[in-house]
């Protein structure tokens, strides 16, 4: 994976750049110390690795607005930075630009039940929204894998889903409002505790937009009644078509479960190995949950099981107590765990239509043994959004761009069935350089656009999301070829 | 009139345009804005539908009635509710599904399932130069490039002409009840509203209307779930609530889907967007004005049928934050339909429209305001 060349002028105004930056942030806030900015050289992608020009740590709305504005001005490159948790490499820093983290903004400014928000400084974590409203029965649905540790901020970058949003919704579903600071320091308000935009939607565009468009500072998030209650069953299949089968009528069927997980032989080994989970020994794995009081629970498994037995599986596991729940998830969510136990791994994240499950992990089965590596595939089939985890060993060379190649190609199937390369990861610079797989040079170039709008100087974050050849123009010289 | 059949013809029209253009799906929303008539009708038709994937692609000219019966075929439907404007408006022509994305249009169920755009999954559009652009697609999950998805779902044609767009679809439940309560004025409503809304029931319409002083709740899904949700519901509220199942029940959320109170009404008809818990405030400051009211989402969007005061109204709702569209004005060609930007945000709105029609020839005019 490529990176630009740092600019060689802003290298050598680092002093002037960190003196600058000193006068508007508390001590502590500026971090230039070699030493120290080391912590700031990847996120959760640590393949890649650069050191920033420094880092600052504001805590309030007017200390990022401070510190884009002494940016601007002297032409520095700004990567946004949540708690790095990124698998996508969205907070890689080049040597020439600042990190500017919200570590230190993580506090919740107001919550309101009767109307069902949470107002937070968007460096609190996921799971710490949920945290602050639980004890009054309330919870922030986005969930990510990575909730304990990742950051509000972060989630609305890349636009973050999860395992419950079959029901839920992703980030962009639950965000009502955003306070945001351009790259020239101006301070917006997008959306609110209210409901939809007063013109166009730029909330909505700006989720997801990977910190190209602004720093999101604050959020009001919408917050949900807990359910009464949760229960998943397990479902064994001998065949991946039928499990593929078994998802999409469950689907048609009308009953919407909050979560749909599937796993494959690879997958369930591992998993079984090292949590003592209990699962069978099959081709795939499905893990079905559903909410609701006891008797809507009851309700809602008796259609899915009546389903699942129409496919004749290898085993039908109802849980009967919150132990045999747990035993029934325990798997499931050391995956990834397990997965690092045995080997190093890099996970796509690539959505497929549901109909294509069979077809999708057919050939990914054939690519695995092309390229001679192993895949375990662990996703949320109710929505597509596969989660192949490519198998290798990092220590020996060539290993990670052999993985890398067999990812390229998974990703560009995903895109070939009606799927897209990315579903909850974003594109950062893993998936930068397939954009052109997905989209042509004219989708390109409108998404760019609305760049050269909210920061024309393409200081935020500029290396991620378009592949480098097509931002070429836009990054070197400032503005687009033919905007005046 | 321009009717394309196909978007390469509409791409050519857009290109080969020097004139501004008025782009219109079924004519239905109550806009007319300058220009020569741009019709989307003849670009309909259904690409796919994949009742399993709960996916549906279709052209943007196709009829409306034609996704929902199709849809009811397979015992699914547009999860978010559009209203009929022409039971508020009149007219006659038959609204499209480009319409409904481009006006983002959402009902009663918006409080539970979201908005039109949190169910639009990808579009195809000819933005002002005549260039064919491509975002999202058709599965669940994309966060692949960014999100001009959410951008176009609302854009009401400024930035582009949709051809084409892709919608999640739902499963339309077995059953589905309404709670009725009479009697009680708006500040007291509304806090049984959020109540309800505060609850694990799972509500689907949460409303009131002034006519009668009547509250209604809506519980939806399979038969034991609604029956269950609706008397836990019921003994949340205190009980002494009247159920209404079934067809009747679903006539009761039509009428407030299309606000059928306003229907025949002289008068401005606002569309207000406020927390919830801001409505029966907002009424009674704006009572100087106020011919009607009706309340949807738990108190957040408040239907107001007005005589004049249109700049208390939008007064008012800016000390609130939130934000008041004239959807039927009453003869006065002065007060702009969409509520005012603040100047940042209007110049970054200005800045989109530029690059996505230059020549300043979709709509012109139409979303402007600061």
């Amino acid at each position: 994976m490529q990176m630009p060349e740092p600019d060689a002028s802003v290298l050598a105004r680092k002093p002037a750049v960190v003196a600058a930056l000193r006068k508007v942030l508390p001590a502590g806030a500026v971090i230039d110390d070699p030493a120290e900015t080391r912590a700031y050289e990847c996120d959760a992608l640590t393949a890649y690795r650069c050191p920033p020009l420094c880092a600052v740590l504001p805590a309030s709305t007017e200390e990022v607005a401070a510190v884009l504005k002494i940016c601007h001005r002297m032409g520095v490159p700004v990567v946004p930075r949540g708690a790095g948790t990124s698998l996508a490499g969205g907070a890689l820093p080049t040597a020439d630009s600042v990190i500017l983290g919200v570590a230190r903004m993580t506090q919740v400014l107001e919550t309101d039940y009767a109307n069902r928000f949470i107002r937070v400084q968007t460096g609190r974590t996921n799971l710490s929204v949920s945290g602050a409203v639980e004890a009054e029965g309330f919870f922030y649905a986005p969930d990510p894998s990575s909730q304990l540790a990742c950051a509000i901020a972060g989630n609305i970058a890349m636009n973050s889903g999860g395992a419950h949003c079959l029901k839920y919704g992703v980030t962009t579903n639950n965000l009502l409002g955003v306070t945001m600071v351009t790259m020239e320091g101006e301070v917006v308000e997008l959306g609110g505790a209210h409901l939809d935009a007063a013109g166009l939607d730029l909330m909505g565009l700006v989720c997801g937009s990977e910190g190209q468009l602004g720093v999101v500072t604050e959020a009001t998030l919408r917050i949900l009644a807990k359910p009464e209650g949760a229960r998943p069953v397990l479902i064994g299949y001998d065949s991946l078509e039928v499990a593929g089968q078994c998802v999409s009528d469950i689907i048609e069927a009308g009953v919407l479960p909050v979560a749909i997980e599937f796993m494959d032989r690879p997958c369930i080994r591992a998993t079984d190995a090292f949590s003592g989970a209990g699962y069978p020994d099959c081709e795939a794995l499905l893990i079905v949950e559903v909410e609701g009081s006891e008797a809507e629970i009851a309700e809602q498994l008796e259609i899915i099981t009546g389903i699942a037995r129409k496919h004749d599986p290898v085993e039908l596991r109802e849980s009967g107590s919150a132990e045999e729940s747990a035993r029934i998830w325990l798997g499931r969510k050391s995956a990834f765990g397990a997965m690092g136990q045995i080997n190093d791994y890099i996970c796509l994240d690539g959505t497929i239509p549901v109909s294509s499950l069979p077809e999708v992990l057919r050939r990914m089965g054939d690519l695995s043994r092309d390229f001679g590596l192993d895949v375990a595939n662990v996703f949320h089939a109710g929505d597509g959004n596969m989660h192949p985890l490519i198998l290798f060993n990092a220590n020996q060379e060539g290993q990670l761009a052999l993985a890398e190649g067999l990812g390229a190609e998974i990703l560009k199937l995903c895109v070939e069935v009606g799927g897209c390369l990315t579903g909850e990861h974003g594109v950062g610079i893993e998936k930068r350089d397939l954009m052109e797989h997905q989209y042509r040079p004219a989708d390109l170039e409108a998404q760019m656009r609305v760049k050269d709008v909210f920061d024309p100087q393409w200081l935020l974050n500029p290396a991620k999301v378009f592949p480098l050849s097509v931002s070429a123009a836009r990054r070197e010289g400032g503005l687009a070829p033919h905007v005046a | 009139m321009m009717r394309p059949g196909t978007e390469a013809e509409l791409a050519e029209i857009l290109r080969s345009a020097r004139a501004p253009l008025a782009v219109r799906g079924g004519g239905t929303r109550g806009v007319a804005p300058a220009g020569a008539v741009l019709e989307t009708g003849g670009l309909s038709g259904v690409k796919l539908y994949e009742p399993g994937a709960l996916t549906l692609v279709v052209g943007a000219g196709t009829p409306l009635a034609e996704v929902e019966a199709l849809l009811a075929e397979k015992g699914q439907r547009l999860a978010f509710e559009p209203m009929d404007h022409r039971v508020l408006l009149g007219g006659e022509g038959e609204p499209t599904i480009g319409g409904v994305v481009a006006a983002n249009v959402s009902g009663p169920r918006r409080v539970q399932v979201g908005a039109c755009r949190d169910h639009l999954l990808g579009v195809r559009f000819v933005d002002g130069s005549g260039e064919v652009i491509s975002n999202g697609g058709r599965v669940m999950k994309n966060v692949t490039g960014y999100d001009l998805v959410k951008l176009m779902a609302g854009s009401w044609g400024t930035l582009g002409v949709l051809s084409e767009v892709s919608l999640k679809v739902l499963a339309r439940p077995q059953a589905e009840a309404t709670l009725v309560r009479r009697g009680q004025g708006a500040a007291e409503a509304v806090a049984d509203l959020c109540r309800a809304m505060g609850t694990p029931y799972d509500v689907s319409g949460a409303a009131w209307l002034e006519e009668g002083a009547e509250l209604r709740l809506r519980v939806e899904g399979l038969a034991g779930s609604v029956a269950y949700r609706a008397q836990a519901l019921g003994a949340a509220l205190g009980g002494g609530l009247e159920l209404v199942e079934g067809a009747e029940s679903a006539a009761l959320w039509r009428e407030v889907r299309d606000v059928a109170p306003f229907a025949g009404t002289a008068g401005a008809v606002w569309r207000i967007s406020v927390k919830p818990t801001e409505a029966p405030g907002l009424l009674e400051a704006l009572a100087p004005h106020k011919a009607g009211a009706m309340l949807d989402w738990s108190g957040g969007l408040v239907w107001l049928l007005a005589t004049g005061g249109a700049q208390a109204i939008r007064a008012e709702v800016d000390k609130l934050g939130g934000h008041a569209t004239l959807v039927r004005g009453a003869g006065d060609a002065t007060v702009p339909m969409f509520h005012p930007r603040p100047a940042p945000i209007a110049r970054l709105e200005e800045g989109l429209r530029k690059r996505f029609d230059p020549r300043g020839i979709l709509n012109p005019g139409l979303m402007e305001g600061a």
